[in-house]
């Protein structure tokens, strides 16, 4: 009964599989790379990381930088959730927990928080973090 | 040793309750008139007003504060990896 409407044999499994993998690459790495702008921001130290888990603006706040911010931030708000719930945990706790590898993760010269909340620039040494961060 | 131990304590445990009970009766009066005088202070402070105004600022919960180590130690792991497959936003 079925048979009738969907002709399988019509389709071939070469278009049905390239079609699957033109899925998979226009839905996954759109974040793959920094973008040059949030790259270049970083390394100016317009930008640094937060504590929170998040990125926050340094210096003065142009609308451009806090579009730029706040883009990447959704972004990491809407990641930081779906983790958070496959892991059992809140988005606060997942957020904080990426706030403290994403510090450490910072290269020289550019800016982090630290625990007393102000802003550092990184420099060879270990970066100063909350005294819970792994 | 033990028995040395309770009969010591004896005469603190009868003459404890007792020694409560004769101040008491002594200040029995006394207690009474302050007891008045509190209800007395009390209701007057009732009459007065008290006003509770809601706070013009939001209430703000520091959440992190509460967030424990451990959790933090369990999340690691799985955190780094969402850093690397999002490298573009971090």
């Amino acid at each position: 009964m079925r048979r009738a409407f969907v002709p399988n044999r019509l389709i071939p499994t070469r278009l049905l599989l390239a079609a699957a993998l033109g899925l998979a690459v226009t839905a996954a790495p759109v974040l793959a790379q920094r973008d040059p702008a949030y790259a270049a921001a970083r390394a100016s130290g317009k930008v640094g990381e937060k504590m929170d888990g998040y990125l926050g603006i340094v210096g003065p706040a142009t609308g451009e930088l806090k579009a730029m911010v706040d883009d990447i931030n959704i972004k990491r708000k809407a990641v930081y959730a779906q983790q958070a719930q496959a892991q059992h945990a809140t988005v606060e706790e997942y957020a904080l927990t990426a706030g403290c590898l994403a510090i450490a993760r910072t290269v020289p010269g550019e800016k982090y928080q630290t625990p007393d909340g102000s802003w550092a620039t990184r420099t060879s040494a270990p970066p100063q973090r909350d005294s819970r961060c792994p | 040793m033990n028995r040395g131990e309770l009969t010591d304590r004896l005469p603190v445990a009868t003459t404890r309750p007792m020694v409560g009970r004769c101040s008491r009766d002594r200040n029995g009066r006394l207690r009474r008139v302050l007891g008045a005088a509190v209800l007395v202070a009390g209701s007057a402070g009732l009459a007065g007003c008290i006003s509770v105004n809601a706070p013009d600022k939001p209430i703000v919960i520091e959440l992190n504060i509460n967030i424990k180590q451990e959790v933090l130690y369990r999340l690691a792991d799985d955190a780094g990896k969402t850093i690397d497959q999002n490298s573009g936003i971090f």
